[in-house]
């Protein structure tokens, strides 16, 4: 049967127009499209995985992050905690020292009271002179016109005077 | 549904003409059909590209004719020249049996003599067109390739039909020729994608019944013994060492290597017979697909005869069934490709392949303790 038997003239074109074929499309046909897309998913695949390890990056930055501010937080509290001792020990000192100097304001208006009073009685006791020799001019002058009105006004006048005092 | 439809239509219209027209038919004296002849004509090779006959008339495409006398040298005519009556310049189409269709040459001595035959056949003519088509489909993407590479579009995906070729391409590259012929697997995939394009395409082509398409040349042995001449040399002349040690000196007992070498004949027969199942299995498989078509296309006029109802009933039968074959061609095509290509692929893998690792002997349990 002749339908077995490989004709020899188009072996010939078969073996001519194939290797035509194959060496057109080694050349310029394959390489470009195979090598373009085994690149491309070579940077596919770098890309997936450096966004993998930008992810894990991150994820230990957050932790790194999270970390500081927990110390901040902390340092933070710490600081406040001492200016706090540190407000109540000042409010302490100058109330101390307030107390102090006003105890000793106390002190002297006390004394300056003192002198003053003593100053004032003084003052008072010039006044009472003062006024005991009025009186006692009022009382010579009318000592001379009679006796016992003048003992009168003399006991009325200690009584007036001695009073008070009493 | 299509049943129904069916049967109220064989009932309807088929069946009451049938009985005129059949007795009409039967006073008609038809020759028979040959449908051998009819079957392998369509497959075979031919000088010319026939399409249809017109009445009496051939429509055809001439084809040129290039042979080589021995005695004459060169010739080239047009095909057209051979249907005359003594033919051309002493050349004629043969009638004998052995040599049945092909130009044959009456010589000085008077005998009728075979020449050097080279011309461009319906066959050589598809052959070229499918060549010329794949590298325009080829290097057409190849080019949109370079060009978003020079433009510096290194990410780019093409979309449509661009996207479609890329993903079957790619599909064979990953699936067929790097999991097959192993590590230097870029060394070969130019050929393997060549050799799958080729036959996918052709077999395809050789399923559209118009031109110029509908060679069967994926289902003609010489084109199939060119292919797998190609996949023996890429076999053995790029075979390594070990390949070789493996033909001329196996890892099997001596008596069966030394004096009477049954092994290396048994080896050397294997560097011919894997092409060559190569070779008869795409043939085979692509010349029965075709056979079945055109047998089933061929019940419409085997059954001419029989009367018009069942001439009308078979010749549905024989579109549906021969739809159903040509999808299931489809997939033929897509598997033949896929195992001419796979094989090839693993017959150059197993012809590149590293040298087994001799693993050294393990140390006794008591020395490793001592250590």
């Amino acid at each position: 049967m002749d339908l077995m038997i490989p004709d020899s003239g188009l072996l010939f074109w078969m073996l001519i127009a194939f290797g035509i074929l194959f060496l057109i499309l080694a050349r310029f046909g394959w390489p470009a499209i195979t090598g373009m897309v085994e690149r491309r998913n070579e940077r596919i695949d770098k890309a997936l995985s450096d966004a993998a390890a930008a992810r894990q990056l991150l994820a230990t930055l957050k932790l790194q992050e999270e970390r500081i501010l927990q110390q901040s937080r902390e340092e933070q509290e710490k600081l406040l905690e001492q200016t706090r001792a540190l407000r109540q020990q000042l409010i302490e000192e100058a109330k101390a020292a307030a107390e102090k100097e006003s105890k000793i304001l106390i002190e002297k208006g006390r004394e300056q009271l003192q002198l003053e009073k003593e100053v004032a009685m003084q003052e008072i006791r010039i006044q009472v002179a003062a006024l005991s020799i009025e009186i006692a001019e009022k009382l010579l002058r009318q000592q001379l016109t009679k006796e016992t009105s003048q003992r009168e006004l003399i006991d009325r006048l200690l009584d007036e005077s001695l009073t008070p005092q009493a | 549904m299509m049943k129904r439809v069916l049967c109220v239509w064989l009932f309807l219209v088929v069946f009451p003409l049938s009985s005129n027209v059949a007795r009409a038919a039967e006073k008609k004296e038809r020759p028979p059909v040959d449908i051998r002849e009819l079957l392998l004509g369509h497959l075979k090779d031919s000088y010319s590209w026939h399409f249809f006959t017109m009445g009496e008339k051939e429509i055809a495409l001439p084809l040129p004719i290039i042979v080589r006398s021995k005695e004459r040298g060169w010739f080239v005519f047009s095909s057209a020249r051979l249907h005359e009556e003594e033919g051309y310049k002493g050349f004629t189409l043969s009638t004998e049996e052995k040599t049945a269709g092909k130009v044959v040459e009456t010589n000085s001595m008077g005998e009728t003599v075979r020449p050097f035959d080279i011309s461009i056949t319906k066959n050589v003519v598809a052959l070229f067109f499918s060549c010329l088509l794949l590298m325009v489909i080829v290097l057409s993407l190849s080019r949109w390739y370079t060009k978003q590479e020079k433009e510096g579009n290194h990410n780019a995906v093409p979309g449509g039909i661009k996207g479609a070729l890329e993903w079957f391409i790619m599909s064979v590259h990953d699936g067929v020729v790097k999991s097959c012929v192993g590590k230097d697997y870029q060394r070969y995939s130019p050929y393997l994608l060549t050799l799958f394009f080729f036959i996918f395409l052709n077999n395809i082509l050789g399923l559209i019944p118009i031109f110029p398409a509908g060679a069967n040349l994926t289902g003609n042995i010489a084109v199939t013994m060119g292919l797998a001449l190609c996949t023996m040399v890429a076999i053995n002349v790029f075979g390594n060492k070990e390949y070789w040690k493996e033909i001329l000196w196996p890892d099997v007992p001596i008596f069966m290597k030394a004096p009477i070498p049954i092994m290396q004949v048994i080896e050397l027969f294997g560097i011919i017979t894997k092409p060559m199942a190569l070779m008869i299995r795409l043939f085979a498989n692509i010349f029965a697909g075709h056979i079945i078509i055109l047998a089933l296309t061929s019940l419409v006029f085997l059954t001419v005869a029989m009367g018009p109802a069942i001439n009308a009933s078979m010749s549905v039968v024989s579109v549906l069934f021969s739809a159903l074959m040509l999808v299931l061609e489809l997939l033929v095509a897509y598997i033949q490709a896929y195992v001419f290509t796979m094989l090839s692929a693993i017959f150059i893998g197993l012809s590149r392949k590293e040298p087994i690792p001799v693993k050294k002997p393990e140390l006794p349990i008591e020395n490793r303790l001592k250590k």
